[in-house]
C-alpha cells in the first residue's frame, strides 16, 4: 500500500484534502453547495476538451472551472442564482458530451475523471497541484476576514466597506482553482463530497471558525486516507469510499451538533 | 443542405425518440415550473445525478434503466425530505450529501458493470442518454412514469403554489406543507428520470430547469408558465433531434453529434436570450427559496 507507485497518490490526495477542507468550510458557511458542486462537474468537460486537443488536462480543467465560476457569477446577477448555476452547469456538461463524442476509446478515462483515479497521478503532476494549492490557501488567508464577514452578516460587511460582489467573485474563482486541482484525483462527481461532508461536520462540532477549518482539514484528510486504503484493498473505485466518507462525516456532525445543542444552551456563534 | 436529412421521417428510431423525448419534455416543463418557483433547482440536479446510480444498478440487474432512474429518485426524494430539505439553510447541504453518497454508489455499480460484462459503453449511455437506441417497448413505461408526475402537479396545483410562495400562509390555510413538499419532490424525481433517458442523467437538469426558467421570465402567471415551459422543452427536444439526425453528415467523424448537446445548447441559448431581453418577472413568480 505504501509502495513507490502509491507515494504520488498519498501526497496528492493529502494536498487535495487540505484544500477541500479549507475551501469547503467557506462553501458550507456561505451555503454555496450548489456552486461547489456545479463548478467541478462542469469543469470535467474542460478535461474532455483538452484531451481532444491533445493538451494537458489540467489546463482544460482550469479554463473551464474559471469560465464556469465567472459565468455563474455574471448570470446570477440577471437570473435566480440556483437557476443560473444549473444552466451554466448543464451547458458545460453538454459541451463535454460533444467533445467526448469526437474522441474514441475514451470511456475508461471518462470514468476516472468522473469518479476519480488516484493511481493515475504521476509525479510531475504533483508540482502544479502543490503550486495551485498554495495559491488557494494564500487567497483564502488574504480574504479571510471579508469572506467570513460577508458570509455571516452580509449587510454589516457591506456597511463596513466590503464589496460583496467582489468577494463573491473571488470566492468563486478560488472554488474554481481548488476544483481543477482536486478533480483528477477524487473525480468530478465526488470532490464535492469532500468539500462539504468534513466542513459541515466540523462546523457542527465547534463554534470558532479557525478551529472549524482545522477540524475540517483533519476530517478531510482522514476521509481521503481511509478511502485510498480501502480502495487499494478492495480495488473498488475510490469515489465510492469518498462519497460514503462524506456522508459519514455529515451524519457524525449532525449527531454531535444535536448532542451539543441538547447539553449546553448557548447562542450559536457561527450561525 | 436540407433541414430534414433523407430518411428522417421514415426512420423508426427517430419516431421513438420524438415520442419519448416529447413526453419527457412536456412532463419536465410542467413539473419544472414548480421546481424553479420553489428554488429547488439543486434538488432537481441532485436527483438527476442520482439517476446515474439507479441507471447503473439497473444495468447490473439487467432491467430497463428507466426503472433504476425512477426507483432511486423516489428513494432519494424520501431521504432528502427526511434529513431536512425543508429548512432553506441546511437544505443544499442535505441535498449535496445525499447526492455525494449516491454518486459514490454509482461509481461502485459502474465499476461492477464494466468488470462483470464487457459493455464499456454503459457509463456513456447512462451519463449522456440513449435516445436513439431506446426501443418502442419503453414508451408505455415512459407514460406510466410521466402521468403520475403530471397528476401530482395538477391535483396539488393550488396548495403547491401557495406553499411555494409562502409556506407560513399555506400552513395557516390548512395546507400540509411538508406532505405537499414531499409530493412535489416525488414529481421532480419522476420527471428527472424521464429526462435522464432523453438527454442523459447528468444533463437531465437542463430539461427540468431550462424551459421553466425561460417560461417564468416571459409569462406572468404560473399556469401560462407551465404551458410555455412544456412547449419550449418540446421545441428544444424536437429541434435537437432533427439537428442530431442531420449531424451524421457533419465533420469531424460522420458519426453524429450527441443529441443531448443540441438540446442543452438550444435551451441554454434560449435562456440567455430570455434573461437578457425578456421583461422583468412579475410579482407572482418571485418566491425565493
Amino acid at each position: 500500500m505504501f509502495a513507490a507507485f502509491m507515494i504520488n497518490a498519498w501526497v496528492t490526495a493529502s494536498i487535495v484534502a487540505v484544500i477541500a477542507g479549507v475551501v469547503g468550510f467557506f462553501v458550507v458557511l456561505r451555503g454555496a453547495a450548489f456552486v461547489a458542486d456545479a463548478v467541478p462537474t462542469g469543469a470535467f468537460a474542460g478535461a474532455a476538451g483538452a484531451s481532444l486537443l491533445g493538451i494537458n488536462t489540467l489546463i482544460g480543467l482550469g479554463v473551464f472551472a474559471l469560465a464556469g465560476s465567472l459565468g455563474i457569477g455574471w448570470l446570477s446577477r440577471k437570473a435566480r442564482r440556483d437557476v443560473a448555476t444549473a444552466l451554466i452547469l448543464v451547458m458545460m456538461l453538454g459541451l463535454g458530451a460533444l467533445f467526448l463524442s469526437f474522441t474514441v476509446e475514451y470511456s475508461s478515462e471518462i470514468f476516472s475523471l468522473l469518479f476519480g483515479e488516484v493511481l493515475g497521478v504521476s509525479s510531475n503532476e504533483i508540482v502544479p497541484v502543490a503550486g495551485l494549492a498554495v495559491v488557494c490557501v494564500l487567497a483564502i488567508a488574504v480574504l479571510y476576514r471579508p469572506l467570513l464577514m460577508s458570509s455571516l452578516a452580509p449587510e454589516s460587511a457591506a456597511a463596513r466597506g466590503v464589496r460583496l460582489s467582489m468577494v463573491e467573485l473571488a470566492f468563486l474563482v478560488i472554488v474554481g482553482l481548488a476544483t481543477s486541482l482536486t478533480l483528477p484525483v477524487v473525480g468530478a462527481l465526488l470532490i464535492f463530497s469532500l468539500m462539504i461532508g468534513p466542513p459541515a461536520a466540523a462546523r457542527a462540532m465547534t463554534n470558532s471558525p479557525l478551529a472549524a477549518i482545522g477540524l475540517s482539514v483533519v476530517l478531510a484528510l482522514v476521509t481521503v486516507w481511509v478511502a485510498i486504503a480501502a480502495s487499494f484493498e478492495t480495488n473498488w473505485p475510490i469515489g465510492f469510499f469518498v462519497g460514503a466518507g462524506g456522508a459519514v462525516c455529515y451524519a457524525l456532525g449532525r449527531l454531535v451538533g444535536h448532542w451539543r445543542r441538547s447539553r449546553i444552551r448557548v447562542r450559536p456563534a457561527v450561525a | 443542405m436540407t433541414v430534414f436529412a433523407p430518411g428522417f421521417f421514415a426512420s423508426s428510431p427517430v419516431h421513438v425518440a420524438l415520442v419519448i423525448g416529447g413526453i419527457s419534455a412536456v412532463v419536465c416543463g410542467l413539473v419544472g415550473t414548480f421546481t424553479v418557483l420553489r428554488g429547488q433547482s439543486y434538488a432537481g440536479h441532485a436527483l438527476g445525478d442520482l439517476a446515474v446510480t439507479g441507471g447503473s444498478a439497473s444495468f447490473l440487474a439487467n432491467v430497463s434503466p428507466l426503472w433504476g432512474f425512477a426507483g432511486i429518485g423516489v428513494i432519494a426524494a424520501g431521504i432528502m425530505d427526511m434529513i431536512g430539505i425543508r429548512r432553506p439553510r441546511g437544505r443544499d447541504l442535505a441535498t449535496g450529501i445525499v447526492r455525494g453518497a449516491g454518486l459514490g454508489l454509482a461509481a461502485l455499480f459502474l465499476y461492477w458493470d464494466t468488470t462483470s460484462s464487457s459493455t464499456t459503453g454503459v457509463s456513456i449511455t447512462i451519463l449522456f442518454g440513449s435516445m436513439f437506441t431506446t426501443s418502442t417497448s419503453v414508451v408505455p413505461v415512459v407514460l406510466a412514469f410521466g402521468l403520475p408526475a403530471v397528476a401530482i402537479v395538477a391535483i396539488l396545483f393550488r396548495p403547491l403554489l401557495l406553499s411555494s410562495v409562502s409556506p407560513e400562509l399555506a400552513a395557516v390555510r390548512g395546507v400540509r406543507v411538508r406532505l405537499t413538499g414531499l409530493a412535489c419532490l416525488l414529481a421532480i424525481a419522476l420527471a428527472v428520470s424521464l429526462s435522464a433517458i432523453t438527454v442523459g442523467a447528468i444533463l437531465s437538469t437542463a430539461l427540468l430547469i431550462g424551459p421553466a426558467a425561460i417560461a417564468l421570465r416571459v409569462t406572468n402567471t404560473p399556469g401560462r408558465a407551465m404551458v410555455t415551459a412544456a412547449l419550449v422543452g418540446l421545441g428544444a427536444t424536437w429541434i435537437g433531434i432533427v439537428l442530431a439526425y442531420d449531424s451524421f453528415y457533419w465533420p469531424p467523424s460522420h458519426d453524429g453529434w450527441p443529441v443531448s448537446f443540441f438540446i442543452v445548447a438550444l435551451i441554454f441559448f434560449s435562456f440567455l436570450v430570455s434573461q437578457l431581453f425578456g421583461r422583468r418577472p412579475g410579482r407572482v413568480i418571485r418566491a425565493e427559496g
